[in-house]
C-alpha cells in the first residue's frame, strides 16, 4: 500500500519548474484582462457552470410575463401563477392528481406537456410556481450580491487605506454586526419585510452579509498601500481618493469578485431557509424555500412538488459556486495550470533523454 | 497577554451591549406583541392585553424598557439572573436551561464528527492532487455546499427513516442494489488508491467483491434484524486497527510499537467477555470512563514494558489502538440491545424516528437501551448538519495542506532524507491544523445557527426552536434571551480561536 505518493511528486516538482517557463511564454504581452479571460475558460467547470447559469436566468425570465411598470413583456409559457386550470387526474400514479407531464422518452410523447412540473392542490400550474419562485431567488441573490458587495467594498477600503483610528471603528462596527446572529435578526426583519416585499428582505439581508468582504479588502489594503508602485503614485502626486481607486483597488479586485460569488451563493440558500421557516418570502407571493416548505408533507405521495423547486435551488448555487471557484483560479497569479497526463509523459521522456 | 484579554473582554462587553440595544429595539418596534389580541372583539381579550401589558411592562416605550431588561441580566453578577418572563408566565432562563443541552448535544457531535471526516478526506485529496479522487471530492465539497439543509433533512427523513423501516419490516436487499451499491464501493476505494489503470481495475475488484459478500451475508443471516459484531470480527478488525494505527502514527518499521499495539488488539480480545459481563451489570457512564482510563494505563504499562526508550510514540500508538478497539466493543454492547429496543411498545418494529431527541412513551431504565434510543434520535439529525458542514472541511483541509506542501521547509524536509510519512504527519499536518484550529471554534458557533432549521425539521426542542417561537409570538424577553447567549456563543468563540491560534503560532503575538 502506498499511503504518501512521494515518487509523483517528484516528477511534479521538475514539472513545476519547467511549467512556469510555458506559462510566462504563454502570457507573454497580454494585458491582464486577457489572462484571467484565458485562465477562466480554460477551467471546464467553470465555463459550463457559467453556460448553465446564463441558461436557467434566460429560461426563468422569459417563462412568464415580466411588468415594468406599465410596460407589460409577454413570456413564452401558458399559465400564470393566478390561473388556476382544472386538476390532472388520468395517468397518475396511486390515484395522485396534478402529476408531471414532462416527458423525455425520444420516442413517445417527447415534450412538456400541459403541465411539465404538475399542478399543486388547487390545480395551479407548478411550472409557472417554480419559475417565479425562482426568479424571487435570482433577483434576491443578485440584490444580495450588489448591496454587500458595495458595502463591503467601501467599509473595507476605508479602512484598510486610512487605518488607525477610522480602521478601529469600522472594525468594531464589523464586530458588532458579526455578534448579532443573522438569522433571527434576518426573521425578526423578515416577519415585519413580508408586508414591504422581497426586494426590501434582499435589501435587509444585503446590509446584514457584508462583514466579510470588509474584512477581506480591508487585509488587502493594508498590505498593498505599503507597496512601492504607491509610494511612486503619491510621489506623482495623485490624491488618496485616486490611489484607492485606480491604483490599490484593481489590485483587489480579483479577491473581491471571488468573495462577492460566494457571498451569492450564500445568499440564495439564506433566503430559501428563511422562507421555509416562514419569515422570508410569505405567501401569496412564491419562493422556493416556500414550495418546498408547503410541499414537505406530500413529498411521499407527490415527490414533484419537492423535487423542481430543489432542482433550481441547487443548480444556481452550484453553478455560482463553480463560477466562483474558476474566477479565483482564474485571478490567482500563483495558479498553475494543472499538469496534464501530456506534459507528464512529456517529462518523463525529458528526464530520461537527460539520463 | 493577561492585558490583552482582558481589553478584548471590555469591547466585547461594550458590543453586546450595543448590539442588543439594538435587536431589542429593533424587534419591539417592528412587531406588536398584542396585535392579534387588539383585534379580536372577545371579551376576555381586553383582560389579556391588561394583564400582558402589566406583565411585560408593554407601557414602557423600548428603549427604556430594554434598561429594565438590562437590569435583570446584570443581576447575574450578583447571583441573580432574571431575564424576564415569557408570554405563556414561564422564566425565559428555565427554558433556555431546558434548550441549551438539546442544541448543544446536536451540534457538538456533528461538529466533531464532520471535522475527523472531512480532515480525512481533505488531506487525501491534498496528498492525491488532480487525481480523480480529487476531483470527486471538490465536485463533492461543491454540491454539498449548494445544497440547502432543510432540503436534505427532508430527503433524509424519507430515505433513511420511512423507507429504511419499511424495509426493516420486510428485510431483503434486492440483487440490483446489492451491485449498485458495491459498484460504488469499488469506485471510492480504487480512486482512493489511485495508480495506473491495472492496479485501478485491481483494487476496484477486490472492493466491489468485498462489499458484495458482506451485503450477501448481511442479507442471508437478517444482520440488521439482530445486528452485533462478535468476538471474531472484533478480533480480526483490532489487527486490522493495529496495523494501520502503528503505519500512520510511528511506520511499521517501528517494530517494538507494531508488538505493542499487537498486544493491545489482542488484550482487547480477551478483554471481550468480561467486558459483557461488566456492562451488562454495571452500566453506566462511569464503568465506560474507568475502561478508558484502564485503556490509557495498559497502553503506559506496555510501552514500559516492551522498551526501555523513546516511550511517548509506543504508548500513543498502543492507547490509540487500544481506545479504537474499545469502541468495537462499545458498538457491539450497543447493537445487542438493537432487537430488545425494537420490539418494546413505544419504538414498534419502526426504530429509525423522524421527531423529536426521545421517544417520551420509552420506559426502559436499562442504560444500553436509552443510549440506543438518543443514538437512534441523534443519527439523522446529525447526519444532517455533517452533510453541510464536511464540505466546508474538505476545502479547508485541502487547501491548507496544499498551501504547506508548498513551503520551503517541506523541501528541507524532504532534503534531509525524511521519509515521506514523517514530513507529513510531523512538518505538514502540524502546521496545516494551524489555520483550521480557529476555524473550528467559529463553524461550532455556525452550526449553532444552522441547527434552528435542523431542530425545526426534525423537531427538537432546542435553542433553534426556542428562537422561532419566540419570534411568531413575538415574545420578545425569549427573543432576547436567546440572542444573548447566541451572541456570547459568537464573542467568545471568536476570542478564544485568537487565543489558540497564538498559543500555537508563536509567530502570532497578540496585543502588539
Amino acid at each position: 500500500m502506498k499511503l504518501f505518493g512521494r515518487k509523483e511528486k517528484a516528477t511534479g516538482e521538475i514539472l513545476a519548474g519547467g511549467e512556469n517557463a510555458i506559462a510566462n511564454k504563454e502570457v507573454e504581452g497580454l494585458s491582464q484582462g486577457q489572462i484571467v479571460r484565458r485562465r477562466f475558460f480554460r477551467h471546464r467547470a467553470a465555463v459550463i457552470a457559467l453556460v448553465a447559469l446564463s441558461s436557467i436566468i434566460l429560461f426563468v425570465l422569459t417563462s412568464l410575463d415580466t411588468k415594468i411598470g406599465p410596460i407589460r413583456i409577454p413570456g413564452w409559457w401558458k399559465w400564470t401563477v393566478e390561473d388556476i386550470p382544472e386538476l390532472r387526474f388520468e395517468d397518475c400514479p396511486g390515484g395522485t392528481t396534478g402529476c408531471p407531464t414532462l416527458s423525455l422518452n425520444p420516442t413517445g410523447d417527447f415534450g412538456m406537456g400541459n403541465h411539465p412540473f404538475g399542478q399543486d392542490d388547487i390545480g395551479r400550474d407548478y411550472f409557472a410556481l417554480v419559475m417565479n419562485g425562482a426568479r424571487r431567488s435570482l433577483m434576491i441573490m443578485f440584490v444580495i450580491g450588489a448591496v454587500s458587495g458595495f458595502i463591503g467594498v467601501v467599509v473595507g477600503s476605508i479602512s484598510g487605506f486610512y487605518g488607525k483610528r477610522v480602521d478601529a471603528v469600522l472594525m468594531r462596527l464589523v464586530d458588532f454586526i458579526q455578534t448579532v446572529p443573522t438569522i433571527i435578526i434576518a426573521a425578526v426583519i423578515g416577519k415585519a419585510a413580508g408586508r414591504v416585499g422581497p426586494f426590501f428582505l434582499a435589501l435587509f439581508l444585503g446590509i446584514l452579509g457584508w462583514t466579510g468582504l470588509a474584512r477581506l479588502v480591508r487585509a488587502q489594503f493594508l498590505s498593498l498601500r505599503e507597496m512601492e508602485f504607491v509610494d511612486a503614485a503619491r510621489v506623482a502626486g495623485a490624491s488618496n481618493i485616486r490611489i484607492a481607486f485606480k491604483h490599490i483597488l484593481p489590485n483587489a479586485v480579483g479577491q473581491i469578485i471571488v468573495s462577492v460569488t460566494l457571498i451569492m451563493a450564500g445568499a440564495i440558500l439564506t433566503e430559501t431557509a428563511l422562507s421555509y421557516l416562514g419569515f422570508g418570502v410569505v405567501a401569496p407571493d412564491v419562493s422556493l424555500g416556500l414550495l418546498i416548505s408547503q410541499y414537505e408533507s406530500s413529498f411521499t405521495t407527490r415527490p414533484w412538488l419537492f423535487w423542481w423547486p430543489g432542482f433550481f435551488i441547487i443548480s444556481i448555487a452550484l453553478c455560482v459556486n463553480f463560477i466562483g471557484d474558476g474566477l479565483r483560479d482564474a485571478f490567482d497569479p500563483r495558479q498553475r495550470r494543472r499538469i496534464t497526463k501530456k506534459d507528464r509523459l512529456q517529462a518523463k521522456l525529458q528526464i530520461k533523454a537527460g539520463e | 497577554m493577561l492585558n490583552y484579554i482582558l481589553r478584548r473582554i471590555g469591547v466585547s462587553i461594550m458590543i453586546l451591549f450595543g448590539s442588543s440595544f439594538l435587536v431589542y429595539n429593533l424587534a419591539a418596534y417592528a412587531s406588536d406583541p398584542l396585535a392579534e389580541l387588539r383585534l379580536s372583539t372577545d371579551d376576555g381579550a381586553r383582560q389579556q392585553i391588561i394583564a400582558l401589558t402589566r406583565d411585560l411592562q408593554l407601557d414602557v416605550p423600548p428603549p427604556i424598557r430594554y434598561f429594565l431588561w438590562l437590569k435583570g441580566v446584570l443581576g447575574l453578577f450578583v447571583g441573580n439572573l432574571n431575564l424576564g418572563m415569557t408570554r405563556e408566565a414561564s422564566s425565559v432562563q428555565e427554558e433556555l436551561a431546558y434548550a441549551i443541552p438539546v442544541t448543544i448535544r446536536l451540534v457538538l457531535v456533528a461538529t466533531i464528527t464532520a471535522l475527523l471526516l472531512g480532515l480525512a478526506l481533505g488531506i487525501i485529496s491534498a496528498l492525491r492532487q488532480y487525481s480523480r479522487f480529487d476531483y470527486g471530492m471538490t465536485f463533492l465539497a461543491f454540491l454539498l455546499y449548494s445544497l440547502p439543509i432543510f432540503w436534505v433533512a427532508v430527503l433524509l427523513k424519507e430515505f433513511m427513516a420511512i423507507q429504511f423501516n419499511n424495509f426493516l419490516s420486510e428485510p431483503n436487499i434486492p440483487i440490483k442494489w446489492m451491485f449498485i451499491f458495491s459498484i460504488f464501493t469499488g469506485i471510492f476505494w480504487s480512486s482512493l488508491f489511485g495508480g495506473e489503470r491495472k492496479r485501478f481495475w485491481s483494487v476496484f475488484a477486490g472492493a466491489f467483491a468485498t462489499n458484495f459478500v458482506i451485503l450477501w451475508a448481511i442479507d442471508l443471516t437478517n444482520w440488521y434484524l439482530n445486528p452485533g459484531l462478535g468476538p471474531i470480527l472484533i478480533a480480526f478488525l483490532s489487527i486490522g486497527i493495529a496495523f494501520g494505527v502503528t503505519a500512520i502514527s510511528t511506520g511499521l518499521s517501528n517494530s517494538t510499537a507494531k508488538k505493542a499495539a499487537l498486544t493491545m488488539a489482542g488484550l482487547a480480545v480477551v478483554w471481550y467477555y468480561p467486558a459483557q459481563w461488566i456492562f451488562n451489570n454495571f452500566g453506566s457512564y462511569l464503568t465506560i470512563l474507568i475502561m478508558i482510563s484502564l485503556i490509557v494505563l495498559t497502553g503506559i504499562g506496555l510501552s514500559r514494558v516492551f522498551s526501555k526508550i523513546d516511550h511517548g510514540p509506543i504508548a500513543r500508538t498502543a492507547i490509540i489502538t487500544g481506545l479504537m478497539s474499545g469502541i468495537l466493543i462499545l458498538v457491539d454492547r450497543i447493537m445487542q440491545s438493537w432487537a430488545e429496543y425494537s420490539a418494546t411498545d413505544a419504538v414498534n418494529g419502526r426504530p429509525v424516528p423522524t421527531y423529536g431527541q426521545r421517544k417520551d412513551q420509552l420506559v426502559t431504565t436499562d442504560f444500553w437501551i436509552n443510549n440506543l434510543d438518543i443514538i437512534m434520535h441523534l443519527i439523522l439529525p446529525t447526519l444532517a448538519l455533517i452533510l453541510i458542514s464536511l464540505a466546508g472541511w474538505i476545502r479547508y483541509s485541502r487547501g491548507a495542506l496544499l498551501e504547506v506542501l508548498n513551503q520551503d521547509y517541506i523541501r528541507t524536509a524532504r532534503a534531509k532524507g525524511l521519509n515521506e510519512r514523517v514530513v507529513i504527519t510531523r512538518h505538514a499536518f502540524r502546521n496545516m491544523m494551524l489555520p483550521l484550529s480557529s476555524l473550528f471554534v467559529g463553524e461550532f458557533v455556525g452550526l449553532v445557527g444552522g441547527a434552528v432549521i435542523t431542530e425545526r425539521v426534525f423537531g427538537w426542542q432546542g435553542m433553534g426552536t426556542l428562537g422561532i417561537k419566540a419570534i411568531n409570538s413575538y415574545d420578545l424577553n425569549l427573543l432576547m434571551g436567546v440572542n444573548l447567549l447566541l451572541s456570547i456563543l459568537v464573542i467568545s468563540g471568536n476570542l478564544i480561536a485568537d487565543l489558540v491560534y497564538s498559543a500555537l503560532d508563536p509567530r502570532i503575538r497578540l496585543g502588539k
